[in-house]
């Protein structure tokens, strides 16, 4: 397997008026390409720290971060970012949002037809064609949500950073959002990095799940392979024992070893 | 293996399409709805005036009781009532725009020229003001060079300004278009640093994550966010300068409603002078309203 992102001892310490506040301790974790995974851990346990570390939003204190063999020196559009609360810039239409991120990333090699066709295409494949010309406050949480990954895939990353991209959505749409990001993987075969705090959400779309301790000093707990063929169906998954039983293992992790932890600190 | 894996490629790809049949479903149902709000319609016209009419009531209610507290003050002779103001009004009104001469215009004369050294001052202390707020808003090191000045001038009455712009311009229009322009800058440079101040870090992230080149994050990302802010500067400074060109001008001389205030003052016709108090309330309101309308254009939903 290619390493494609490969975070080596990663240290990040913010500095705080109290002193500094040491949010990720030793963290090396890489991830080939083509693969989904995901960072789940308790709030506050540094894990949307560790995924800005790899769009470059933070840099880490010590140890190296890079992509595709090249050390991370900032944000760029070869890591796309899905932000937790969908970010679309208010005064522009969803297409316009998605179109300004095509513009920046293809605009000197590109025409005009063929950048407003990136961006069209990118919302056709997270199914938004038909609202691509109203502002995003015209339109629902979930299609904000689909905006902010069609933005984020129209710069054609190399790499998908999902921040908690669906904590804020109803179960409904929710499922239905993980069902077409699935999708959307599967067709682009895409590397995805993703937060979340949802232990379904996290089996069902990862191939390797990294659970983190509770911070300060968060640190990798464990990993845990999901090798659960693809596609995979949430109805037949929960049927299925090993499923289940990989359901389990991020339980246990999360709620007797860490809480655990949390309760006597 | 190539590095660049998410390409967009849809070929062969048959999105389906759940809006389509939702819509169809609404046209279907329609017909069956329709009806409904146009029986209800008139009810709604009659809903809508008894609530025009209840709104204002109580606005119309305090005009009759100032005008009538203002017939009594005025019942022994002292000021003009409300009806001899009024008579005055209309002969004046009547003939806005005569020329006898630079000591004898038209009220209409003397407030277009008053509105346009409001323009020129206001004009030029906003394209000074709002790159300047920009600047100190985008960058502490300049926030801080400029605090002390700005604390130290803010608080200056505009007219202490007056007679250094006597001496530099050597005349009395562009003397009072200087005073508009120091005394309506200082909210346009406070409420644009603000904004910028404020920009919430999410649509900076934005920028820096798909690396926009400076001058879009300026126009994509900073103009439009802090607009609502540069009209709230703007807002105030035309209060500010509407405020000050009437003094300015009873001080400097020439047309202008200021001027005209004084010049009514020392004709004894004490009339105009309150025939002028209302103009110029008129005016400022109407100044307000308009960028009250403006920023409503301009502000965006969250």
């Amino acid at each position: 397997m290619e390493k494609f992102v490969e975070l080596d001892r990663i240290n990040v310490v913010f500095p705080t008026r109290k002193g500094q506040f040491h949010a990720l301790q030793d963290i090396s974790l890489s991830v080939a390409q083509g693969e989904f995974v995901t960072l789940i851990g308790h709030s506050g346990c540094g894990k949307s720290t560790l995924l800005n570390v790899v769009a470059g939003l933070n840099l880490p204190s010590s140890g190296a971060a890079l992509c595709a063999g090249r050390e991370i020196p900032g944000p760029g559009p070869d890591r796309g970012v899905v932000f937790q609360n969908h970010s679309l810039l208010p005064w522009l239409t969803c297409f316009e949002n998605v179109h300004l991120a095509v513009e920046t990333v293809f605009g000197r090699k590109e025409g005009k037809a063929k950048l407003k066709a990136r961006a069209e295409d990118a919302l056709k494949l997270v199914n938004l064609g038909q609202a691509m010309h109203k502002r995003p406050q015209e339109i629902s949480g979930g299609m904000k949500q689909r905006v902010g990954i069609a933005r984020a895939l129209a710069m054609s990353p190399k790499v998908l950073l999902l921040d908690e991209p669906f904590g804020a959505l109803d179960a409904l749409t929710r499922a239905h959002l993980q069902d077409e990001l699935m999708r959307i993987v599967a067709e682009t075969n895409g590397t995805v990095i993703m937060v979340t705090h949802d232990v379904d959400e996290a089996v069902l779309l990862s191939d390797r799940i990294v659970m983190m301790t509770n911070g300060p000093a968060a640190r990798i707990g464990q990993i845990l392979s999901i090798d659960l063929p693809r596609p995979r169906d949430r109805l037949k998954l929960a049927e299925n024992h090993h499923y289940n039983h990989l359901r389990g293992q991020v339980l246990a992790f999360l709620y007797q070893r860490q809480m655990r932890r949390q309760e006597a600190a | 293996m190539s590095a660049t894996v998410t390409s967009l490629r849809l070929e062969g790809m048959h999105e389906p399409e759940p809006a389509a049949p939702i819509v169809a479903a609404m046209e279907s149902v329609a017909p069956s709805v329709r009806p409904a709000p146009e029986a209800a319609g008139p009810d709604r016209m009659k809903e809508w005036a008894r609530v025009a009419v209840g709104a204002m009531i109580p606005p119309a209610l305090g005009l009759l009781l100032f005008i009538g507290l203002w017939a009594l003050i005025a019942h022994d002779g002292r000021i003009p009532g409300p009806s001899a103001t009024w008579h005055s009004a209309v002969k004046l009104f009547a003939d806005p725009f005569y020329d006898k001469g630079p000591n004898d215009q038209g009220i209409g004369w003397n407030i277009l020229h008053s509105l346009q050294r409001v323009g020129i001052g206001f004009g030029m202390a906003a394209l000074v003001g709002i790159p300047l707020g920009f600047i100190i808003g985008r960058f502490k090191f300049f926030a801080a060079m400029t605090a002390p000045i700005i604390s130290l001038l803010r608080p200056v009455s505009p007219l202490a300004w007056l007679p250094i712009g006597l001496l530099v311009f050597k005349a009395a229009s562009p003397a009072s278009i200087w005073v508009i322009f120091i005394s309506s800058i200082w909210p346009m440079i406070l409420n644009t640093a603000a904004g910028v101040r404020q920009v919430p870090q999410d649509y900076l992230n934005v920028g820096r994550v798909l690396a926009l080149p400076e001058i879009k994050v300026a126009t994509k990302i900073l103009f439009p966010a802090v607009l609502p802010h540069i009209l709230t500067g703007v807002r105030l400074s035309i209060g500010v300068a509407w405020l000050v060109i009437v003094a300015a001008e009873m001080l400097t001389g020439g047309v202008g409603i200021g001027f005209w205030v004084w010049d009514e003052w020392n004709n004894l016709n004490v009339e105009h002078i309150i025939i002028a108090i209302f103009v110029v309330g008129i005016v400022g309101l109407m100044l307000e309203q308009a960028l009250v309308f403006l920023a409503r254009r301009f502000s965006y939903a969250e």
